[in-house]
């Protein structure tokens, strides 16, 4: 009787394992969530894109909900979601910017071509903010609450309908 | 001489490929022993944006930066465990190919100890079912019907 039981484990068990297994098939591995959700925006020293006397460091998160988007003049992406940007800031959410990865030049002229939505913009030449926030590709937007805290993580780039069913949601959420 | 030639072929062909890979830094190391750190930590570690590559054998550009900071943290002098905690603070549990042994990874490695020990039980069950099925003494019955039996063949 328990050989029976024992031998009915065996196809229960590779079913459930099977089923299991199936269903990671269908998982995205590129959709998963920032480590640093639920942490502190990382402690970090730069300049300010336009002013490279001016000093700014992690006290900047704190006392409002900040959406922080990182982005390169390089990165094609970060271009086409400009317009959505555009439009939060004109929600009156306050948008911070890490230029990553790039120079001052050509991060002025980007943001003289494409339109400015940022109160200001980190300067981040060598990818060093870019890396304790654990970017790997621009653009990457965080949810910043007003407690400094990373709330929310968007990977790529940031399309109408993703500010509509996404984005604002969280804004509403963590206002 | 064909054979020769098409070997020849092959191996250039070989060196070819291995140069156009390259982008990926050599690093020179005083301490052989800090050398085999680099190599394990490196290989041990995924590339977040290429998915199954290791970053000691991918040309992102953030591979790039995690080998740097791998390199930076040897030198500084941390331990093997403070690097990986380092970037997994920062890239998550995706980039380590070995998870971790916490909470939520007990099922993940502790469910291929269990098959086992499940399977070994059943293997061994079932042999032992058949040993008692097999040692059990026959009856004066069966015993007279399986001389008939072999005497029969006997005969014939």
């Amino acid at each position: 009787m328990t050989r029976r039981l024992l031998l009915l484990l065996l196809p229960v068990g590779f079913i459930g394992l099977a089923l299991i297994f199936y269903q990671g098939l269908s998982l995205d591995p590129s959709k998963r969530d920032s480590a640093l959700m639920a942490r502190e925006f990382p402690a970090f020293e730069a300049t300010t894109l336009r002013d490279e006397n001016q000093r700014v460091d992690q006290s900047l998160f704190k006392g409002e909900m900040t959406l922080v988007n990182v982005w390169g003049e390089w990165c094609p992406a970060c271009k086409q979601e400009m317009p959505q940007l555009l439009g939060l800031a004109d929600q009156g959410i306050r948008m911070v910017g890490v230029n990553y990865r790039d120079t001052r030049e050509k991060g002025m002229q980007f943001l003289s071509e494409f339109g400015d939505p940022f109160e200001t913009n980190i300067f981040d030449p060598d990818g060093e903010l870019g890396f304790d926030l654990g970017v790997y590709g621009a653009p990457e937007t965080f949810l910043v609450d007003a407690d400094g805290v990373i709330r929310y993580h968007h990977k790529g780039y940031v399309s109408p309908e993703d500010v509509r069913d996404r984005i604002l949601p969280e804004v509403e959420k963590w206002r | 001489m064909a054979l020769i030639r098409s070997f020849a072929a092959i191996l250039i062909l070989m060196f070819t490929v291995d140069a156009m890979a390259g982008g990926i830094e050599v690093r020179e190391f005083d301490d052989p022993v800090m050398e085999k750190r680099y190599r394990d930590l490196t290989a041990s570690m995924r590339c977040p944006l290429c998915e199954n590559q290791a970053i000691d054998d991918s040309d992102a550009p953030i591979s790039a930066d995690m080998r740097d900071r791998v390199y930076l943290l040897l030198q500084d002098g941390q331990s093997d465990i403070e690097i990986i905690d380092h970037m997994v603070r920062r890239f998550g549990d995706y980039i380590l190919y070995n998870p971790r042994l916490e909470n939520r990874t007990y099922l993940l490695w502790g469910l291929p100890i269990a098959l086992v020990l499940l399977g070994t039980l059943v293997v061994v069950m079932m042999v032992r079912a058949r040993r008692n099925a097999s040692a059990k003494a026959l009856s004066a019955e069966e015993r007279a019907r399986l001389d008939a039996l072999i005497n029969r063949e006997r005969s014939s």
